[in-house]
């Protein structure tokens, strides 16, 4: 099994989302929807998704103008993405400082993609992800003080404590975690989605607009998993309110995915289960939630399920443990000019729809929100020994009540013969 | 060349401490005659790290059957543990690559390699993602061999994978379920305590005509750094190693866990208790007699295993031992391990069996 050696010549530049045209959008490549990138080289082999990386190509031209938004709604997408990368650089000096410990994946440079998706959701709308899922959890809602008191271990985090960095849950937000194995979430997503279904269906239960919707996010290592394929397949045949994306940052770990998958264009992947699969560029936050816009109202329609692949770059490396020796230079460099903050900073101020000074209060803002998680963070107590016995069982004191009429857990000989907890 | 090139690798990844003191190998007669009978080949030894001594058995089993390929996720760069530095380079890509994230597909791979007759050494990253591939481990590459009448094997098989605690793991990069495996008969289960014992179980675990499931020590991948001897050589698998002679008690375990047991051993000596330590090695098929003959002249016994105890592998040796040595027990068999619960994030520190738990049951045990 030779790697490939891969040139740039070989590459396509990447379709670019949708425009807010047309409507009602059509996923699937229709014979007449102006897909102008790729029908200008039909013949040549379309490859990986980040095709300008290696050609030191200019970014791709926008297949259409930028869509308009609202500038309510770009301040709210700045101040979230805004709040992800900080949080996400305060991790990173938090854990240098050995406040928190254990495996640390950060999110940045991938901020269009949770802002873009999850700002357009509601509360009773799920969000499973992987253990890149810091930046995810806080665009749900869930404040980053109980953020940052589970990544310290605190009782007061959100999980309290027991979960730490890769399983951030929040029943009132809906945050269904945090999975450190990938794709595990997917299935459990698929399953929520059911719920969603039948309770909207059968019981009659959710909202005016529609259905609940989940959205699952994993990465491109995870669309070689059968775990994908067999949720795409379960999605699509009972037509669940789901959205699956792909955030394709290129690498799991050290594998490239252009090396580590026969077809690396993950979108086509849904048609091919029956569902549309569409492509959009991961770094451009408007055009993400324009796709995002679409693919969501899909599903609470109940047209079921889209594979949405989000070409995209993480910043750092793989973990906080992760040298990074293995990705170009160039590579880098040129996600670091498509940096989503500073692309809608410049959108922004070029359609007027707000000032640098308001954009600097907004990071002035969420600087403040941050040190504040950290200083609630620290000043939170540890979670009690006893708690590492609880919650294995439903009763939430673990093993239930004892022939002595206590708490087994709290009996010191519990487990064995002198165990000490 | 090949020698030279171990010894740069050796010599780039050794130096950290020595775990627990003085780990008083050269005391135990077996051990050092262990060594000196089955080292192939000369040369001398040197002090290398645990994933260094896996690294120069997968050197030296690739260069001695072409028809070995080494596989797993992230190998090819040497692995997120460093334990496949250089083989790539060596061996080509065609025998030494990465493959997707997929360990259902691995395992499957794997054995439909080794049935055709070659040496399929997969890497799953961390045991705790060994569950996808249970059902092919478990199904297929357990009872290959059984259900074609011998006409296929996949005895070509060895799964090598980190497991156990780490300090900072978390619920799953910490969990070592070598029990899972222990109930299937038609798979091998290996786990060395330190380097040089690494490099010589897993060669032979390699050519073993069985397939084999290895589980590296993550814990000890830098921390234990040993004298390895630099040739091929191997050590025999379903063979327990006597390492510390006792006349008490009779101390069991394996892998990262037999240094706590030591200094829990070491102690329990200023206390005027004698323990004799047993590695089990290989957990099956295990070794009942060298276990049966020290129970036999110790009367007690105490098995150790970071796995929740309930169902782990202590169990079954405790069972086995009560059957085996009824009438010679003066004390129920103590089993210390870890706790009932999901493995814990920031209560590692209470949930592992500990060296304090050990000597409570030491003592508990012995004044019976």
């Amino acid at each position: 099994m030779a790697a490939a050696s891969f040139t740039a010549a070989k590459f396509l530049a990447p379709v670019a989302g949708r425009s807010g045209g047309d409507r009602p959008a059509p996923f699937l490549p229709a014979p007449s929807s102006a897909r102008p990138l790729r029908r200008t080289r039909p013949a040549q082999r379309l490859l990986a998704v980040s095709s300008d990386v290696l050609a030191g190509n200019k970014a791709a031209p926008a297949a259409a103008a930028q869509p308009a938004v609202t500038r309510e709604e770009a301040l709210e997408l700045y101040e979230d993405m805004v709040l992800g990368r900080n949080f996400e650089d305060m991790c990173a000096q938090m854990y240098y400082r050995g406040k928190m410990f254990g495996f640390v994946h950060l999110y940045n440079g991938q901020e269009a993609v949770s802002t873009g998706f999850i700002k357009l959701l509601n509360q009773p709308d799920c969000v499973v992800s992987t253990y890149r899922d810091h930046v995810h959890a806080l665009s749900k809602g869930v404040p980053a003080r109980s953020v940052m008191a589970e990544l310290f271990g605190k009782a007061t985090g959100c999980c309290r404590g027991q979960g730490g960095s890769m399983h951030m849950f929040s029943e009132p937000h809906n945050v269904l975690g945090g999975f450190a194995f990938i794709g595990e979430g997917i299935p459990v997503a698929t399953g929520a989605a059911f719920a969603a279904k039948y309770r909207h269906e059968v019981l009659k239960q959710s909202s005016p607009d529609g259905l609940d919707v989940t959205l699952a996010f994993f990465g491109d290592g995870t669309a070689n998993n059968g775990q994908f394929f067999e949720c795409l397949n379960m999605a699509q045949l009972w037509k669940l309110p789901i959205v699956f994306v792909v955030e394709n940052n290129l690498w799991a770990i050290g594998m490239s995915h252009i090396r580590a998958t026969s077809d690396p264009e993950i979108w086509k992947k849904g048609p091919a289960f029956g569902m549309p699969g569409v492509h959009v560029d991961g770094m451009d936050v408007l055009k993400v939630r324009e796709v995002a816009k679409e693919a969501i109202d899909r599903a609470r329609r109940g047209e079921g399920p889209t594979l949405v692949e989000c070409e995209t770059y993480r910043f750092r490396g793989h973990s906080l443990a992760d040298p990074d020796e293995l990705r170009r230079p160039d590579e880098k460099s040129h996600y670091a000019a498509r940096d989503p903050i500073m692309s809608l900073k410049k959108y922004i101020i070029e359609q007027s729809l707000a000032s640098e000074a308001e954009l600097k209060s907004i990071e002035k803002r969420i600087d403040d929100v941050v040190e504040e998680a950290v200083d609630f963070a620290d000043a939170s107590p540890l979670p009690p020994r006893s708690q590492l016995l609880e919650n294995v069982f439903a009763d939430p004191k673990g093993f239930g009540i004892g022939p002595d009429g206590k708490y087994r857990c709290e009996d010191p000989k519990f487990t064995q013969g002198t165990a000490q907890v | 060349m090949a020698m030279k090139v171990l010894r740069e690798v050796g010599r780039k990844r050794s130096g950290a401490a020595w775990i627990g003191g003085s780990r008083g190998f050269a005391d135990c007669a077996a051990a050092a005659m262990g060594v000196a009978e089955r080292r192939e080949g000369g040369g001398g030894t040197k002090a290398v790290n645990l994933f260094t001594a896996v690294n120069q058995a997968l050197h030296i089993a690739l260069d001695t059957d072409p028809r070995s390929y080494v596989f797993g996720e992230d190998v090819g760069f040497g692995g997120v543990f460093r334990c496949t530095t250089g083989l790539a380079d060596r061996f080509g890509k065609n025998r030494v690559f990465n493959t997707p994230l997929c360990e259902q597909g691995i395992a499957g791979f794997a054995i439909g390699l080794a049935a055709m007759g070659n040496r399929a050494i997969a890497e799953i990253q961390f045991a705790d993602y060994i569950f996808p591939a249970f059902d092919q481990l478990v199904n297929e590459a357990a009872k290959f061999r059984y259900r074609s009448g011998n006409e296929f094997n996949c005895g070509g098989l060895t799964i090598r994978s980190p497991y156990g605690a780490v300090g900072h793991g978390g619920h799953y990069h910490s969990q070592s379920p070598e029990a899972f495996f222990c109930h299937v008969p038609g798979l091998k289960v290996v786990i060395p305590r330190s380097p040089r014992e690494a490099k010589g179980l897993l060669l032979a675990s390699i050519r073993d005509p069985n397939p084999v499931i290895f589980f590296e020590p993550k814990w000890l991948y830098r921390l234990s750094v040993e004298e390895v001897p630099e040739g091929d050589y191997m050590l025999p698998l379903s063979q327990a190693e006597v390492i510390r002679k006792g006349s008490d008690i009779t101390l069991i375990g394996w892998g990262a866990q037999l240094a706590v047991l030591e200094q829990a051993c070491e102690d329990a000596a200023k206390d005027g208790i004698s323990c004799e330590l047993i590695d089990l090695r290989t957990l099956i098929p295990w070794d009942k007699e060298t276990v049966e003959a020290s129970v036999s002249k110790t009367g007690k016994l105490l098995i150790s295993h970071e796995a929740p105890i309930t169902g782990g592998f202590g169990a079954e040796i405790a069972a086995s031992i009560a059957e085996r040595c009824f009438l010679r027990l003066e004390a129920p068999v103590a089993r210390v391990c870890g706790l009932d619960t999901p493995f814990p994030l920031v209560y590692e520190p209470f949930y592992m069996p500990t060296k304090n738990k050990i000597l409570d049951a030491i003592k508990a045990t012995v004044n019976y």
